[in-house]
């Protein structure tokens, strides 16, 4: 029999919806203006580099990273700098941006562009480091964490497993399992790199069973490389969190508070394992990535590779436009995405889906009273009690009395709010507690 | 019968007479020595409990006026009761009253469905806090009122109320006592306790949005583009981040009308004098 890798606490069996899962990856156009964000990570915004009439390439650096936790910020487009300055983001909030406006299509000399795939690594640990540091990149999974972080090993710990996360297990999402099925070859590199980094053998790309394809490219391509093995999880949501993919894959348990580096494992998405590929191998710095834009009220969803900073209305033009009965967009997947009130907005590197959706199934229903089902604890991976969590935060509890309830090992993954039957928006309570603990 | 009657009586008499005398006893040997002076004070203050006083509570604010030398009790105020209260405890305590200007809490916004009309439709919880952290709101001004009524919660004095032509809470100046509820709640920190002049009314901005002028004005109709015209007018007022913020010390019966008038976009409201 062969064993099924999955979580046990918690979890859901949800429709995937996966309906752009055969469309090819397509190279969305390149904008007339990008508005590129000087924060597209967790930490500190990096410093801007570049001023107002400055003259760019595909791959200048704009922004330097500022501090440890930061990273850098790169041209996606070739023209000129036209102003620096606070515009909206997608949560209609301002936010620091540098506006280009695009002449052709100039790169840099130093990127290769050659369509090969590399499969010679001639460089030492610092000197990968240094290039995934200088390529800008970050989590491309959704939380932006500063990859040069996690690909270098603190003393005193031990890394003896690199898991690459291609479980995707958001519905509508499909820019992770088309990069596995186009881009397999550069993936298995991206990890052998990793790997060299953190100095160690063992690679495991994790899939989940629902993306066939991927699964048959990757594990006879896995065959040729020593040390990079596939194996299939069992479809359920979500298994593409940390801790629960985790759990799956090797059978630790990550305690409360702990990082992976504690029990011997690095995770990392195959979208930032494709990047570190192309910023090590080819210096190309992180400044595209796959786009998934799909959802019942868009015309005609499709995988996009787009320049960081191309407005959201761009591809929603590109799909056939924005329809009437559209109830909501959303970026990001349907679980955790936050639906966006401008259009205007740029793609930044944490993008993986716009979502248009008019689906009544995707609009808020009226909240009645908790019934005490429990349901949301039962369907909890993280082992919270999202209920008492909802009640907490209705009663004005202090951050000390939501610790209590450990509200901050909440892994915002929605699966409480998705199956209340009083259709309370539970996870929005959750977030709510988990920013008080962080204010003390 | 008759002797079972008299011997019920006088066993539980008897008992009853025991506990009595036990009571007595204890409550005059472990009585605990109460300020009477504090006792009149707590009398009179208004019992609202509320905190604005900057103490834990009414009996506490009591003790710390039944405490207090003449110059700080200068600094104890209670602005739920206002000056008839404080003029009653200074009889009691014998001190001058302190004279301050009757406060009120004022909303600094005007984004009402007209003025700054809905872009997006709400429809996560309906909690102010939690809208604020979600997104800039429905109009679009990322200072501006989210329309979810978390200060109309919080009031303890029905002073606020939710107009639903407008989608705004209203303050209700006669019962608003500046507690400073609503001020501790608001995620976008619009509302200010501000004092009226006896003389005159006040006059504020009634914005927040630090937005430029054009940015601004895209969203809202009567929001602050910081043109510098009310700076001109009175020197006092101070312009930071495209917005204008004028201080409490303005005289709003000197200038009050002239700011009004001249705002190009009535962000300025001049309001006459309301408290008695």
């Amino acid at each position: 029999m062969i064993k099924e890798y999955t979580f046990p606490m918690g979890g859901l069996h949800i429709e995937k919806y996966k309906i752009t899962a055969d469309c090819p990856i397509v190279e969305a156009q390149i904008p007339e203006i990008v508005n590129i964000p000087v924060k597209q990570h967790i930490g500190s915004p990096a410093k801007i580099l570049v001023s107002k009439g400055d003259k760019v390439k595909v791959g200048t650096l704009l922004a330097d990273a500022d501090g440890i936790v930061s990273s850098d910020v790169h041209s996606s487009v070739s023209g000129e700098v036209i102003k620096i300055e606070d515009l909206p983001s997608a949560s209609g909030y301002e936010e620091k941006m540098i506006t280009i406006k695009t002449e052709g299509d100039k790169w840099e000399k130093s990127v290769n562009r050659k369509p090969e795939v590399i499969k010679e690594i001639n460089l030492t640990q610092e000197e990968i480091i240094t290039k995934i540091r200088e390529g800008g990149i970050v989590g491309m999974g959704g939380a932006g964490y500063p990859t040069p972080i996690k690909t270098s090993v603190p003393e005193g710990k031990k890394v003896e497993l690199l898991i690459i996360n291609g479980i995707e297990c958001e519905p509508f999402l499909t820019a992770d399992d088309r990069l596995m099925v186009e881009h397999a070859e550069e993936i298995i590199m991206g990890a052998r790199v990793i790997n060299r980094a953190l100095g160690i053998q063992n690679a495991i790309i994790a899939i989940d069973e629902n993306k066939p394809r991927a699964i048959e490219i990757l594990t006879n391509l896995s065959k040729r490389y020593i040390g990079v093995n596939v194996k299939v999880c069992r479809t359920k949501y979500p298994q593409g969190g940390e801790k629960q993919l985790i759990k799956a894959i090797t059978g630790k348990e990550l305690p409360l508070g702990k990082l992976p580096i504690d029990v011997g494992c690095i995770v990392q998405n195959v979208g930032t394992v494709f990047a570190v590929y192309e910023a090590v191998l080819k210096n190309k710095p992180l400044f595209e990535r796959i786009v998934t834009v799909s959802g019942d009220g868009c015309q005609h969803p499709c995988n996009y590779k787009v320049r960081v900073g191309t407005p959201v209305s761009d591809l929603i033009e590109a799909t056939g436009g924005l329809s009437t009965d559209v109830h909501k967009i959303v970026l990001g997947g349907p679980m955790m995405g936050n639906a966006i009130v401008n259009t205007s907005a740029p793609v930044t590197k944490l993008t993986s889906g716009i979502l248009l959706l008019k689906d009544e199934n995707f609009s808020k229903k009226e909240a009645s009273s908790c019934i005490r089902c429990g349901k949301c604890a039962l369907s909890c991976p993280a082992g919270l009690r999202p209920f008492a969590i909802k009640q907490a935060i209705s009663f004005n509890d202090t951050a000390e009395d939501l610790r209590k309830l450990h509200a901050g090992d909440c892994i915002e993954c929605g699966c409480c709010a998705y199956v209340c039957p009083a259709n309370i928006p539970l996870l929005d309570y959750c977030k709510i507690a988990k920013q008080e603990i962080r204010k003390k | 019968m008759d002797d079972l009657i008299l011997l019920n009586i006088l066993i539980l008499g008897g008992t009853a007479f025991i506990a009595a005398l036990v009571l007595y006893i204890v409550s005059k040997r472990f009585a605990v020595k109460t300020d009477e002076m504090v006792i009149s004070i707590a009398a009179a203050l208004p019992q609202a409990n509320c905190g604005a006083c900057g103490k834990a509570g009414c009996a506490d604010f009591a003790t710390a006026c039944a405490r207090a030398d003449e110059a700080s009790f200068a600094n104890l105020y209670c602005p739920v009761g206002g000056a008839a209260v404080m003029q009653k405890i200074a009889s009691l305590r014998g001190f001058a009253a302190t004279d301050k200007a009757p406060t009120v809490a004022v909303l600094r916004c005007q984004g009402n469905c007209q003025n700054a009309p809905a872009k997006v439709n709400y429809e996560a919880v309906s909690s102010c806090r939690i809208a604020n952290r979600i997104s800039s709101g429905q109009s679009g001004c990322p200072d501006g009122c989210l329309h979810l009524g978390d200060c109309v919660k919080v009031c303890k004095f029905g002073a606020l109320s939710f107009d639903e032509a407008s989608g705004m809470p209203v303050v209700d100046s006669k019962k608003c006592t500046s507690c400073g509820a609503c001020v501790k709640i608001c995620p976008r920190g619009l509302f200010e306790i501000r004092p009226q002049s006896l003389a005159g009314g006040m006059v504020y901005v009634a914005c927040r949005n630090k937005q430029k002028g054009a940015v601004a004005r895209k969203n809202c109709s009567k929001a602050c583009i910081g043109c510098m015209k009310c700076a001109k007018i009175c020197d006092k007022i101070k312009i930071e981040n495209n917005l204008s913020y004028i201080p409490p010390e303005v005289d709003a019966g000197e200038f009050g009308a002239e700011l009004a008038q001249n705002c190009p976009t009535s962000a300025i409201i001049y309001k006459e004098r309301i408290h008695d």
